[in-house]
């Protein structure tokens, strides 16, 4: 799932009428700092999201396990509403994603990143 | 499926009833050698995950069997936490 922000909505009276009665929202991917970035989607909203909300968009034809959805044709759903994304040491995403960066143990003690062994396990 | 590694947790309180209960992680796709690749995305936790582990996580469709015969709406899910790996 990515997520996004709404920036607008889409009214569209001629459409498939398994459509009729969604709400169509334009949201715009943001990274998890909520940063915007380039591309958009055309989602149905089933949370009650509203325009400046940060939410939680699926994709796909999972899209249509959304709640209401089974056979409406969608291929991405608003399926929440972001209150906060926690990124662990507070650092960015870009930060966050270093790959020398080590996993910190809950206890805050680093440990060595288990990824590429030297010699075989 | 992929691997990632965890970066932290997304909350969202108000969000669709069949994701109630259920951990969102934000997770960082990272390539055979650890360097990260692509955007962060939000998974599904099915696993009990946590931040700064490397994960197995799978994209699609297939991201809900988890959860069968429940029906989920998530496209992303972790299904595993990898203890080590190696890789040419």
């Amino acid at each position: 799932m990515i997520l996004g922000r709404v920036i607008g909505t889409v009214v569209s009276t001629r459409k498939d009428e398994k459509l009729s009665g969604s709400k169509l929202l334009v949201v715009r991917a943001t990274d998890p700092r909520g940063k915007d970035e380039a591309g958009y989607v055309i989602a149905v909203d089933t949370v009650n999201a509203g325009v400046g909300d940060r939410v939680l968009v699926v994709s796909g034809s999972s899209a249509r396990m959304a709640s209401g959805l089974k056979d409406v044709p969608v291929d991405a759903a608003i399926c929440g509403v972001v209150d906060a994304v926690d990124v662990v040491g507070g650092a960015g995403a870009e930060e966050g994603s270093r790959s020398d960066v080590a996993p910190v143990e809950p206890g805050g003690a680093r440990k060595a990143t288990p990824g590429l062994r030297d010699g075989r396990a | 499926m992929l691997l990632a590694r965890v970066l932290g947790t997304v909350v969202a309180t108000r969000k669709d009833p069949a994701l109630v209960g259920s951990k969102l992680l934000l997770v960082q796709p990272i390539d055979a050698r650890s360097a990260p690749i692509g955007k962060p995305l939000v998974a599904i936790d099915s696993v009990g995950a946590g931040a700064g582990e490397h994960v197995i996580y799978l994209k699609g469709r297939e991201a809900a069997h988890p959860f069968l015969p429940g029906d989920v709406p998530t496209d992303a899910a972790i299904v595993g936490i990898v203890d080590q790996w190696y890789a040419e």
